[in-house]
C-alpha cells in the first residue's frame, strides 16, 4: 500500500546474524579513527568531519544492519538527486551572466570588459569548466558549504530565512488536519452506514478530489470578493509590511493572520483523506478479537474508544503522515505563489525566475532532504511501532 | 490494507450490474463519460479560434454570452466548452505511460527478485525523492514546452515509483499462489508467466490506479499552467485559470465566472474519477462493500 512496507519487509526477512561484538566494536572504531583523521587532513570542517567518519565506519562494518544500509540508500539518494539538479540546471539555456553580458555589451562595452565586470558582480563564473564547478561544489556541499546567491548572500542563510515560513504554515496545517481527519474517521467508523458518515464521506472525497492551488484561488474569490471576509492586499504575504519579526503577542498575531488562507487551503484538500484513512483503519481494528474481549469484560465505551481501537488504528497511519510530511514541503510552492507568502516554495518560484542556479540547487536540496529523511523516518517507524514487522515474515503480502 | 481478491470470484456478467448498481459510481461514470463527450464534440459545433467581441469586454452573464466574456470579449462558455482537450489527453497519456512503467518494473522486481529488484528498489527511492511538481516547475521554464505528448511523456516519467512498489508488493502476494506455481513447473517462461498469469489477474487493481494517476497528471499538469511555467499557447482551462489571474479577474465581479468556470471543470472532473475510483474498488474488492 504505502511506498515504504516494502523496506519494513525487507528488515523482517533480513537474516539476523549475530555480529562478533567486541572485534567488529574496534574495527569500526579503528575505520572511524582513521577516515576521521584523513577526512580532517584533507581540510573538512569538524562537524563534517565527524558524520563522515560515522557514515564510513559503520557502512563498512556493519554492513549487513538494516538501519545501516538504510541510511547508506538515503545518503546514495541525495547524492545522486544533487548531482543530477546540478547538471540539469546547467546544461539549460540562459544563464544570469550571459544575460547580463549582453546588455553590457549592447551598451558598447567591449566583450572582455563587460565580462570581467559580470565576474565581479555575481558570483558565478561561466568560464570554468563544468566538471570544476560540479567538484567545488560537492566539496563544498561536504563541508556544508551551498554557496552564495547571485547577490552573494550566503544560500544556506538565505534558505533560514525562508524554511521556518513553510514548516510553520504546513506543520500547523498539518496538526490541524491529521487531528479534525483522525478523530472523524474514528466517528465514521463507529457510525458506518449512518447520515454522518456518508455526508462526511462524499464531502471528503469531494475536497479530496479539489488541487490545493485551485482551493486556494476559490478562497480567494469566495472569500475575498464575494464575501469580502478579507481584502487580498492585506492578508498577503507573510507579515504585514510595519512589523519586525520578533517574540511579541503583536507580530505573533499578526503572522498568525496571515498564515490562515494558506493553511485553510492546505487543511481543507486534505482533512477529507485523512479521514477516510482513519475509518479503513478504525473498521479494521473494531473487527479484531481483542475488542470484542474488551466488550465482554464490561469495559466502557470511551475506553475501549481510546485504548482498544484507536491506538492500534493510529499505528498504521503513522508511517504515513510521516512520509506525507516530506511531501508536503515540496509540495507548497503553488498555494504559496498565490497568497505571495515568503516560504520556500515562493522563494523558489523566484530563484528559477532569476536563474538563480546556487539558490535552486540549494533549494531543491533541502527539500529532498526533508523527503529522504521522512521516508527513513517512516522506514524506521514500522519495525519499531509495530513489533509483529520485525519477526513475522509473512507481513510483507498485505 | 486492500488485500487483492482474483479476478475468477468475479463472475464477468455481472460486473457492468455492480458498476450500475452503485450510485456514485453511475454518478461519476456519467460526470466523465459527459466531459469526455463535451470535449469531443465541442469541437465539432463551435468556431474553435472563439472570435473576440471587442465591445463587450469583461461583460457580465447575459443571453448572447451565458457565462459572460473574458478580457478580450471572449466566450466564456465557448472557451469552457473547448478548453478540456489538452487536459484529458495529456492526463490519460500521461497516466498510461506511469502505469505501464509501474507495472512492467514492479512485477518484474518482484517475480526476479534479487539484484534486479534492489536496483528498481533504488531507482524508485531516487525518482520519489526528486520533488516531481517542483522538478517539472523547474524544466517547464527552462524549455518551451509546447507540444502536448512531451508534457505527458514528462509527467508520466516522473510519477511512476509510488504505483510501482505497490504493484510489486501485490506480485509479491500473487506468485506465491497455485496458479503461478503451476505455470512455473510448465516452464512458460518468465514474460509468459508474468504478464499472462500474474498481472491480468491485478487488472482491477491496475484499472483503479490508472485512474488515480489521470488524477494526479492533471494535477501536475494545471498546476503547471497556473504558475505559468506551461507555455500559454492555444486554450484550455489550465491557461483560462492562468490568464484570469494575471488579467486580475478575481477583483472584478464580471471576471469571477471567467475564473470560476475552469476551476469548476477541474474540480468537476477531479470529482468523477475519484467517484468512478471508489465504486471501481467496492466492485473489485468486495469485502469494501461491507466496511
Amino acid at each position: 500500500m504505502v511506498a515504504t512496507d516494502t523496506d519494513a519487509e525487507e528488515a523482517a526477512t533480513l537474516p539476523r546474524r549475530r555480529y562478533g561484538g567486541w572485534s567488529r566494536l574496534a574495527a569500526g572504531a579503528a575505520v572511524w579513527l582513521v577516515s576521521a583523521v584523513g577526512s580532517y587532513l584533507l581540510g573538512l570542517g569538524w562537524i563534517s568531519t565527524l558524520l563522515i567518519a560515522t557514515f564510513i565506519a559503520s557502512v563498512t562494518c556493519y554492513w549487513g544492519s538494516y538501519l545501516t544500509k538504510r541510511v547508506a540508500r538515503a545518503v546514495l539518494a541525495i547524492a545522486i538527486v544533487a548531482t543530477g539538479v546540478f547538471f540539469m540546471v546547467r546544461l539549460l539555456p540562459g544563464n544570469p551572466v550571459d544575460v547580463y553580458i549582453a546588455k553590457i555589451v549592447a551598451e558598447g562595452v567591449p566583450y572582455e570588459q563587460a565580462a570581467a565586470q559580470a565576474a565581479a558582480f555575481y558570483s558565478f563564473d561561466p568560464g570554468t569548466p563544468l566538471w570544476q564547478q560540479y567538484l567545488q561544489y560537492m566539496w563544498g556541499l561536504l563541508n556544508g558549504d551551498f554557496g552564495t546567491t547571485l547577490t552573494h548572500v550566503p544560500v544556506l542563510e538565505k534558505i533560514g530565512g525562508h524554511l521556518p515560513w513553510t514548516l510553520f504554515s504546513v506543520g500547523l496545517a498539518m496538526i490541524i488536519s491529521v487531528s479534525i481527519g483522525l478523530l472523524l474517521g474514528m466517528i465514521m467508523a463507529y457510525r458506518r452506514g449512518g447520515v454522518i458518515d456518508h455526508s462526511i464521506s462524499a464531502i471528503g472525497s469531494a475536497l479530496h478530489a479539489i488541487p490545493n492551488y485551485l482551493m486556494a484561488l476559490m478562497i480567494v474569490v469566495i472569500g475575498g470578493v464575494q464575501l469580502r471576509l478579507f481584502t487580498l492586499a492585506d492578508i498577503r504575504g507573510t507579515y504585514s509590511a510595519g512589523q519586525t519579526p520578533g517574540l511579541n503577542m503583536e507580530f505573533i498575531q499578526d503572522a498568525m493572520y496571515h498564515a490562515t488562507l494558506p493553511v485553510l487551503a492546505y487543511v481543507l484538500t486534505t482533512v477529507g483523506t485523512w479521514a477516510l484513512i482513519m475509518k479503513a483503519s478504525t473498521t479494521q481494528a473494531l473487527g479484531e478479537d481483542y475488542v470484542m474481549v474488551a466488550r465482554a469484560r464490561g469495559l466502557g465505551g470511551g475506553r475501549i474508544g481510546s485504548m482498544y481501537v484507536g491506538r492500534n488504528a493510529v499505528l498504521p497511519l503513522v508511517a504515513q503522515i510521516a512520509t506525507q510530511a516530506g511531501f508536503v514541503v515540496g509540495g507548497a510552492i503553488f498555494v504559496e505563489i498565490i497568497f505571495a507568502y515568503n516560504g520556500v516554495g515562493y522563494t523558489l518560484y523566484r530563484a528559477i525566475n532569476d536563474r538563480d542556479y546556487a539558490l535552486i540547487q540549494g533549494l531543491l536540496l533541502v527539500i529532498t532532504i526533508t523527503v529522504v529523511f521522512a521516508n527513513l523516518l517512516a522506514d524506521l517507524s514500522y519495525g519499531l511501532l509495530d513489533p509483529r514487522i520485525r519477526t513475522a515474515g509473512k507481513e510483507e503480502e498485505s | 490494507m486492500s488485500v487483492l481478491t482474483p479476478s475468477p470470484s468475479i463472475p464477468r456478467h455481472g460486473l457492468f450490474y455492480r458498476l450500475t448498481r452503485n450510485k456514485v459510481g453511475v454518478a461519476g461514470f456519467i460526470i466523465v463519460g459527459g466531459i469526455i463527450a463535451m470535449t469531443l464534440i465541442a469541437p465539432l459545433l463551435l468556431d474553435t479560434s472563439v472570435p473576440g467581441d471587442a465591445q463587450n469586454t469583461w461583460s457580465g452573464p447575459s443571453a448572447q454570452h451565458w457565462l459572460g466574456t473574458d478580457n478580450a470579449g471572449k466566450d466564456v462558455l465557448h472557451q469552457v466548452l473547448l478548453g478540456g482537450g489538452t487536459v484529458l489527453f495529456v492526463g490519460m497519456t500521461a497516466a498510461a505511460i506511469t502505469t505501464i512503467i509501474a507495472v512492467v518494473f514492479g512485477a518484474l522486481a518482484a517475480y526476479l527478485r534479487g539484484p534486479v529488484d534492489s536496483f528498481l528498489l533504488q531507482a524508485t527511492d531516487i525518482v520519489m525523492t526528486v520533488p516531481q511538481i517542483v522538478l517539472l516547475a523547474v524544466l517547464g521554464s527552462f524549455f518551451q514546452l509546447t507540444s502536448p505528448t512531451v508534457l505527458a511523456i514528462l509527467i508520466g516519467c516522473l510519477s511512476w515509483p509510488i504505483l510501482m512498489r505497490s504493484i510489486r508488493a501485490q506480485v509479491l502476494s500473487l506468485k506465491e499462489r497455485e496458479f503461478v506455481e503451476a505455470a512455473k513447473l510448465l516452464d512458460l517462461g518468465t514474460a509468459r508467466v508474468v504478464f499472462a498469469e500474474i498481472v491480468p489477474n491485478m487488472a482491477g487493481y491496475i484499472l483503479i490506479n490508472f485512474i488515480i494517476a489521470v488524477t494526479n497528471a492533471i494535477y501536475a499538469l494545471v498546476g503547471m499552467y497556473v504558475l505559468g511555467l506551461a507555455p500559454l499557447a492555444g486554450a484550455n482551462w489550465g491557461i483560462m485559470i492562468r490568464k484570469a489571474w494575471t488579467y486580475g479577474a478575481m477583483s472584478l465581479p464580471e471576471g469571477t465566472l471567467f475564473m470560476m468556470a475552469p476551476v469548476a471543470m477541474i474540480a468537476l472532473l477531479q470529482l468523477g474519477l475519484i467517484m468512478l475510483t471508489r465504486s471501481l474498488e467496492e466492485v473489485f474488492n468486495p469485502r469494501l462493500a461491507e466496511g
